[in-house]
């Protein structure tokens, strides 16, 4: 009997090893990844330089060119540089952008917050709304309302959310005169952080967040409403009632309890969705988030910066990945214990 | 305890089931799960409900309760419970109302075949158990505690501090029965519904759960109905025995009755199919022909007339058996015991 | 019940819709009236025309002429309808000429004007900013989006069949080794790695180049789902007995898999490449939209929506964002008939 106890300890500290372990492997992958997405355009940043210099009528000579080649490193082999780039990124220097001539850990923390704050707030919207909905459709079975939101959910669930997030812009500055193109109204852009500019901060993400949520909400509420629908069939369910509870403090403390467990690890995967999410409709609304950013960087070939965005976002995705894993092991004795 | 023990003499049934109709939607039309079953169920005694899977035995157990899944309804039919209050029509209260909510665990306890997925696999057994207390006594949580702990150890479970704190699928078949029947016993039932209790245990557990069962009641006074396919578990503890056939009782009477004296061929087809240690070295089990037909397409009349050796053509697949009085409390609905009808 | 029957109902309509849409993407060519790729500075941002199907109480559909005028404060263009000259529109009329499924010569649409050039007359949905008409490249871009979408599900189908079943079969480290890259494939946010990916094809290449690589790109995530599908298929096949009476009659191991295993898979196998087209199908879009998938001169509904990024136009000419429509029915066509094959081919998954 005593084994059994102290074989319960050692199955969570594995699972955790083995999900630290891969999420690394994977950080280290994305990391070779990027770089290697980032050598692949022809030419490099400074043949673009040059070619954009020209372009405004300087020149640049041959020895110019070499050199500015030779201090960035340029002229050696990849394996060289990615070598150099990733002992520099895990000592916190993710190097100068080359386009913006700025630190690149300075235009990424810049605009990490907000990124957070989308992805996040999406996240949130999701769960709040997918949870009390999953467990009203499951507990109401063939009714109007659940059928109405099982469309809702599908074509929520179908429609890209850039579509989404043009459509609702359209309509916004069509009939409501609002400009959903910007993260802040024009009296408060350069105005000192003050109660009423997070106010109008948050008015104006609240769109974005929603349009994000929505599309995780209705993947969410349908897995969940699955799962339910599944679990109220159980034996114990019945074995509860049998016990005399109430139904609806039956199927919150039952099957959605256990519901929850590919509720969760559905979350962990739906994180990356939503920071792909994110970044397009940062794009599409131009928010300020490290999507746009990315974009113009790859579009620019500024390689440090390209790369450092992918790496930090993957990062993060990895990151809450596995908090997410272990959320699970927490709320699952049979993961904690057998795994 | 002693007011049941009083019960026991009194000749009243605690429970008693009349003309009960259960129906449920399927893909293709109606299915009469439970299509008018009668009969009563006294204190301190040991209902045994027998029949083939899918004759509707578990469908019954759960609409005395209440507790038929969706798309299944009573249709008709009372269940009559002697409460100290009074005699009360279950079939009249609402599924989901407090009084209903009151019966269930307090005065009817249910426990299922498969104790493995009648545990919430997250929950521990103990935090289960203690919920179960505390849905019937407005106990505190350590006071419902102590309370689970001490029926653990009433129906004789080792270290039951240690069970309390372990999941349903750490523990064993047996273990996991006896902390179902810990749970179902909170409340102090007067009827306990047995569904295929020792079905999924093996032999030598199947004997210890029954003989728990047997103790059990024996102390408490508490009738009981045991569900199961197997004549064997009722031939170790029932008083009495129902035997059904496709959602209809086909004869009840004693246990001594039913197994000396069967009268309905599906009753004799059963027991002679039963497996004996009396009987003849090598001899051929007897088996019965043919499967049960699917509840959708019930035969007319008797619906075991397809598979019934002695079947009278022109009246068992025609007329719809009627019971038969063969002995005082023994009864059987077949037409080999009643005369044809004067019409 | 009635559950069950409406989810049927809905996968047969939306199996209809994808049929429907197949069909017009087969008959792109006929259904466009006007060639997608000319450009006419007269006919700038024309807003969607009425055809107007009675004259003098006749049946006889018609158009008017369209005049084009400055407003002389805003400087923005206007279109009106000149009533006294009527443009005849007529079924199966001559226009540009094209070649009916590649193989036909051919220059019948299904409707065209007479008299004056179909090209500067007839506006069903409106004209973009370079005075192309839309709904012509609506057609055209459809047929571009759909066949991205065939094309990369079938790249990922290869993919994903065979590395699932490799790893559901061989188990072991193989499927360790497997598993963990679709894990880590699957934790890396797409987009930014989209991006990344497009963002690498040389301006220079030709459209069809493009194409190709952007098909490669949309399907270089999509078969992890697949993968996964048919790896746990693969495993509970694995015990089944007429995979062992396979092994015991000498089978090598390449056959049992594509013989026997696979086949019996068949069903999720479609299930999954449904529920997947319409991914690839938005994902083209998205990628277009930003600028960084297909390009100009290529049509596809990416390309075509990419004119509705500025929100401005959009609202001083809606009928630019007319391309999301055909884009959300499609992609929600697709999820209705992949949730109905699902449930046909696993009720209980």
């Amino acid at each position: 009997m005593t084994h059994r106890v102290r074989s319960a300890i050692g199955p969570v500290a594995r699972f955790i090893c083995r999900r630290l372990a891969i999420g690394l492997l994977t950080i280290w992958a994305i990391s070779v990844l990027s770089f290697t997405i980032i050598q692949l355009p022809p030419g490099d940043f400074v043949s673009n330089y040059v070619a954009r210099l020209s372009q405004t009528g300087g020149v640049g000579t041959a020895e110019d060119v070499a050199r500015l080649r030779a201090d960035l490193g340029l002229d050696r082999p990849a394996y060289v540089r990615y070598v150099h780039w990733a002992w520099n990124v895990l000592h916190g220097d993710f190097g100068r952008s080359l386009d913006l001539e700025r630190p690149v850990s300075e235009l990424i923390s810049e605009r990490l917050g907000l990124t957070l704050l989308v992805a996040l707030g999406g996240l949130f919207f999701a769960w709040v709304f997918a949870l009390p909905i999953g467990i009203y459709c499951a507990s109401h079975r063939g009714s109007i309302a659940e059928y109405v939101l099982t469309v809702i959910g599908m074509v929520g669930m179908a429609v890209p959310a850039f579509l989404l997030s043009l459509f609702a812009m359209y309509v916004a500055f069509r009939y409501f005169d609002v400009d959903l193109g910007t993260v802040q109204s024009p009296q408060y852009l350069d105005a000192p952080a003050s109660l009423g500019k997070t106010v109008d901060l948050i008015r104006h993400l609240i769109l974005p967040t929603a349009i994000l949520g929505l599309g995780a909400m209705t993947r969410l509420f349908r897995i969940l409403r699955a799962n339910l629908l599944d679990e109220i069939g159980k034996p114990y369910v019945v074995t509860a009632r049998a016990k005399g509870m109430r139904e609806l403090a039956l199927i919150v403390k039952y099957p959605t309890r256990i519901a929850l467990n590919p509720f969760v690890s559905t979350v962990g995967l739906m994180l990356p969705q939503l920071v792909s999410g994110s970044l397009i409709i940062s794009l599409v609304m131009s928010l300020p988030t490290l999507g746009p950013l990315l974009l113009r960087a790859l579009l620019a070939q500024d390689m440090f910066l390209a790369g450092a965005i992918m790496l930090v976002l993957a990062t993060l995705t990895v990151v809450g990945m596995l908090i997410s894993d272990l959320l699970l092991a927490w709320l699952d004795p049979r993961i904690r214990l057998q795994y | 305890m002693l007011d049941r023990a009083a019960a026991v003499l009194d000749a009243q049934p605690v429970l008693e089931v009349r003309d009960l109709r259960v129906h449920f939607d399927d893909y293709d039309g109606i299915v009469r799960a439970v299509d008018g079953v009668s009969f009563q169920v006294m204190p301190g005694r040991t209902v045994g409900i027998v029949g083939e899977s899918g004759c509707g035995k578990s469908v019954m157990a759960r609409s005395i309760l209440r507790i038929v899944d969706r798309g299944s309804r009573v249709v008709g039919g009372s269940v009559l419970l002697r409460r100290r209050s009074g005699v009360e029509d279950l079939m009249q209260l609402e599924p989901d109302s407090r009084p209903m909510r009151e019966i269930r665990g307090r005065e009817i306890a249910l426990v299922f075949q498969e104790p493995m997925t009648s545990f919430s696999p997250v929950h521990t057994v103990g935090s289960q158990i203690i919920e179960a207390v505390r849905l019937h006594s407005g106990s505190s949580r350590a006071e419902a505690r102590r309370e689970a702990i001490r029926q653990l150890e009433h129906v004789g479970t080792p270290h039951p501090g240690y069970i309390m704190e372990q999941y349903a699928w750490q523990l064993s078949g047996g273990l996991r029965q006896r902390a179902m029947l810990a749970m179902a016993l909170v409340g102090g039932p007067s009827v306990l519904i047995a569904d295929e209790p020792t079905t999924a245990l093996d032999v030598t557990t199947q004997a210890q759960v029954l003989e728990l069962l047997h103790s059990l009641q024996h102390q408490s006074g508490m009738a009981l109905m045991l569900i199961t396919h197997d004549f064997g578990v009722v031939a170790q503890i029932a008083d009495d025995v129902v035997v059904m056939y496709l959602g209809r009782v086909v004869e009840q009477g004693p246990a001594d009755a039913i197994f000396h004296d069967p009268r309905h061929p599906y009753t004799r087809a059963l027991l002679s199919s039963m497996p004996s240690v009396i009987a003849k070295p090598r001899a051929r089990l007897a088996t019965l022909p043919g499967a049960v037909p699917h509840p959708l397409n019930r035969p007319p009349g008797c619906a075991f007339h397809p598979r019934c050796a002695s079947a009278i053509p022109g009246r068992c697949d025609r007329d719809t058996p009627r019971q038969s009085v063969v002995q005082p409390s023994h009864s059987v609905n077949c037409h080999l015991y009643h005369e044809a009808d004067p019409t | 019940m009635r559950r069950r029957f409406v989810k049927h109902r809905l996968a047969v309509c939306g199996g209809l819709v994808v049929v429907a849409f197949y069909l017009a993407a087969a008959f792109a060519d006929f259904l466009a009236y006007s060639d997608p790729g000319k450009l006419d500075a007269q006919r700038i941002l024309v807003p969607p025309q009425r055809v107007s199907l009675w004259s003098a109480g006749r049946f006889s559909p018609h158009v008017y002429r369209l005049v084009r005028t400055r407003n002389p404060e805003t400087l923005v263009l206007d279109y009106s309808a000149d009533r006294s000259v009527e443009i005849p529109v007529v079924l199966f009329a001559h226009g540009y000429p094209y070649r009916l499924f590649g193989l036909f010569p051919t220059d019948i649409h299904w409707i065209g004007t007479r008299g004056e050039p179909t090209e500067s007359s007839l506006f069903l949905l409106g004209s973009d900013a370079l005075g192309r008409d839309l709904f012509s490249r609506l057609v055209v871009g459809t047929r571009t989006s759909l066949t991205i979408g065939l094309v990369g599900v079938c790249i990922s189908l290869v993919l994903g069949v065979i590395l699932g079943a490799v790893s559901g079969f061989y188990g072991g480290i193989v499927d360790l080794v497997i598993q963990r890259v679709i894990e880590m494939l699957r934790a890396i946010p797409t987009l930014p790695l989209w991006l990344g990916l497009a963002a690498a094809i040389p301006p220079t290449w030709s459209v069809t180049s493009v194409y190709f690589t952007i098909t490669l790109i949309v399907s270089f995530v999509g078969w992890t789902e697949l993968a996964r599908e048919l790896r746990g298929r693969i495993m509970s096949l694995r015990h089944e007995d007429f995979v062992l009476a396979a092994e015991l009659c000498g089978a090598r191991p390449r056959r049992i898999m594509f013989v026997h295993m696979i086949p019996a898979c068949t069903s999720h196998i479609i299930a999954t490449a449904t529920l997947a087209l319409p991914t690839m199908i938005s994902s083209e879009t998205a990628l277009s939209f930003l600028g960084l998938g297909l390009r100009s001169p290529a049509i596809s509904l990416g390309v075509l929506l990419n004119g509705a990024q500025n929100i401005q136009a959009v609202a001083l000419y809606p009928w630019l964002i007319s391309p999301a429509l055909p884009t959300a029915v499609i992609v929600l066509a697709f999820n209705l008939m992949g949730d109905g094959l699902r449930d046909a081919a696993d009720p209980y998954a």
